[in-house]
């Protein structure tokens, strides 16, 4: 080694350092997203419908419980009913507010509970493969037989009503198709050269999994999982409506839409509300979906 | 070809055993005494003790299944309670109705989303292509029955130019679809079970046809003097085997979750049926309609499969 790099060797940590702020994967997520004003805004919408739906009792004006029979059917900003009032003269506005605790619980739980089990059977499958692979996702196979809304529809009908059959039966529905993506992901991961750079330094199983195919798989699992949440919720009011789910003076969207369908005739737009509710939360979870994927550079 | 088809085949089997194994299971989680569940609720105990030696439930679980299946295989899915009539009749009746309107509405919605797929990757990000993506947001945001619910308000109630339910005055015996005061009454159901596949397929074809275009085969069509039209035609052709597929994915979908939309509109087809028999707690019927529809959607599944192969050569390889 001469004496010029030597000197130079030893001049490198006496300059300044660099400046540039290295941001990290969820760094770079949110730069992108932080522009995305439509996803933001479908953010901001999401936490204000959570929000409202968690204080119902401090903000609803009225109690969605107490009838009145001189009240029944009263058309919009009748009195001081906000959104006027259903078959039974309840307060529309507060009904809809307490009926979002019902809704968005049926449309967030399910999708928590099976990204949970249907990803850990997808991750276990995808990185093991061989016969634990086949005998995972080949039963997965047998649920994908079934349309959503069908199958839905068998396990809830077989059930019985009740919000817990209709947990089980929500979480069942989503488990094969996060199992699937989880799988896929899994499978392609498992192959890069980082995981057999980490197996070769004698890194354990669980370790491999945990420390590098966990996080890789973790990005379009969770795209997945988001766009399913608008699923759950139309799925969860589908099944009320068909009085597969809470029973009847609990407030809850799909069953509110399915009670006031008698009275189309005498206040369309009044039984026409709770539908707006799901179609509107319903958007801002699709639409949060799509500016996730983006900004996370998954691709459908 | 013939090789790639038969191996498909062969491979639907266990798939449709699977489906007939979620079936059987169906009447072990409801809650109560199967037998109980099987009878009407008049019946008396010695009834029960007949039909659970008739139907071997003194016999362990896995020959209970096998009895069951033979049962299934030569078309004997049971008896309905609430009509005690053949559950296979009423399925096989109720699944023609269904099975017209939901083809008739996953075509319109595949014409239009083809047109609409097209356009809006022509026209990226420009107006055109935000309405439709607007569209296409709505159909897969909005829940079917209550824009069955919106459809009937609006062109029933408001307009009065439609018929709210049911499927006529003539019934279903005589009912065809080929004379206007009858398909009247199809209208409806047709437009509510339309959107949400039209928004899902105007997705896909949007963002098939927009890889397409970005690929260097259609600089190369569009260098050598073909017409925007011809150029289309090419990309259209390339995402056939694509469309395929989710037209007969929809197609399938549609069968199967038309519960909701039927019950709106009091469509006698199996959604219909399916909410009879939920409401009822008819499991039987439950069991065999789900039975049947199941089984329709893997036969479809397989269909568009050996179609698609035949689209795309490339397919049958992998």
């Amino acid at each position: 080694m001469t004496d010029a790099t030597a000197d130079a060797l030893r001049d490198l940590p006496a300059r300044p350092a660099p400046t540039v702020r290295v941001r990290g994967y969820w760094g770079s997520v949110w730069n992108r997203l932080r522009y995305d004003y439509v996803t933001l805004f479908c953010l901001a919408l999401i936490l204000v419908i959570i929000g409202l739906a968690i204080f119902a009792p401090w903000v609803a004006p009225m109690d969605p419980y107490k009838s009145s029979m001189a009240h029944r059917l009263k058309p919009i900003g009748y009195r001081n009913y906000l959104l006027g009032t259903d078959e039974q003269g309840r307060d529309m506005l507060s009904r809809l507010l307490y009926g979002g605790r019902v809704s968005l619980t049926m449309g967030i739980l399910p999708v928590g509970l099976a990204t949970i089990i249907g990803g850990l059977f997808g991750v276990v499958a995808g990185y093991f493969g061989g016969a634990v692979n086949m005998v995972i996702m080949r039963t997965m196979d047998i649920f994908f037989a079934f349309p959503s809304v069908l199958l839905a529809v068998a396990i809830s009908g077989s059930l019985g009503g009740g919000i817990t059959n209709q947990l089980l039966t929500l979480t069942v529905v989503l488990i094969p198709p996060l199992c699937r993506v989880a799988e896929t992901a899994t499978s392609q991961v498992r192959n890069m050269d980082f995981v057999d750079a980490a197996r070769s330094t004698g890194a354990s199983t669980a370790s491999i999994l945990f420390t590098h195919v966990l996080i890789n798989v973790m990005s379009p699992v969770l795209v997945y999982a988001s766009t399913l949440v608008s699923v759950s919720i139309i799925l969860a009011s589908g099944l009320s409506f068909l009085g597969l789910g809470v029973s009847p003076p609990t407030a809850d969207w799909g069953l509110m839409l399915s009670t006031l369908r008698q009275s189309i005739y005498v206040q369309p737009l009044v039984s026409a509300i709770p539908g707006i509710a799901i179609l509107i939360t319903s958007i801002a979870f699709n639409l949060v979906s799509d500016g996730l994927r983006q900004a996370m550079d998954v691709r459908a | 070809m013939w090789l790639y088809a038969a191996r498909r085949i062969v491979l639907t089997i266990p798939i449709l055993l699977g489906v007939t194994i979620i079936c059987f299971a169906l009447v072990q989680i409801a809650p109560g005494d199967p037998i109980q569940n099987l009878l009407s609720p008049t019946a008396s105990a010695a009834d029960a003790a007949r039909l659970r030696a008739a139907y071997g439930l003194d016999q362990p679980l896995p020959v209970q299944y096998f009895i069951w299946l033979g049962k299934v295989m030569v078309g004997d899915l049971g008896m309905s309670i609430a009509n005690n009539t053949p559950v296979t009749g009423e399925v096989l009746h109720a699944f023609m109705n269904t099975i017209v309107i939901a083809l008739i509405s996953v075509v319109l919605a595949f014409v239009i989303s083809m047109i609409f797929g097209i356009i809006a990757a022509y026209r990226s990000g420009k107006l055109v292509d935000k309405a439709i993506t607007a569209i296409a947001v709505f159909g897969i945001s909005v829940p079917p029955f209550w824009l069955g619910v919106i459809v009937v308000i609006i062109f029933a109630v408001n307009l009065s130019w439609l018929p709210a339910t049911g499927m006529g005055a003539s019934g279903s015996e005589n009912f065809s679809y080929f004379r206007w005061a009858d398909f009247k009454f199809a209208i409806m159901p047709i437009i509510a079970l339309a959107l949400p596949p039209l928004g899902i397929m105007t997705r896909t074809t949007r963002s098939s046809v927009a890889e397409i275009l970005n690929q260097d085969f259609v600089q190369t069509l569009r260098a050598k003097g073909l017409s925007e039209a011809q150029v289309i035609i090419h990309a259209v052709r390339n995402i056939m085997p694509q469309a395929v597929a989710m037209l007969g994915l929809q197609l399938g979908y549609l069968i199967g979750g038309s519960v909701l939309v039927e019950t709106v509109f009091t469509w006698p087809g199996t959604g219909y049926l399916l909410n009879k028999a939920v409401l009822t707690r008819d499991i039987p019927l439950l069991q065999g309609t789900i039975l049947v529809l199941a089984t329709a959607f893997v036969l479809i599944n397989l269909v568009v499969d050996l179609a698609q192969s035949m689209i795309d050569p490339r397919l049958k390889r992998s």
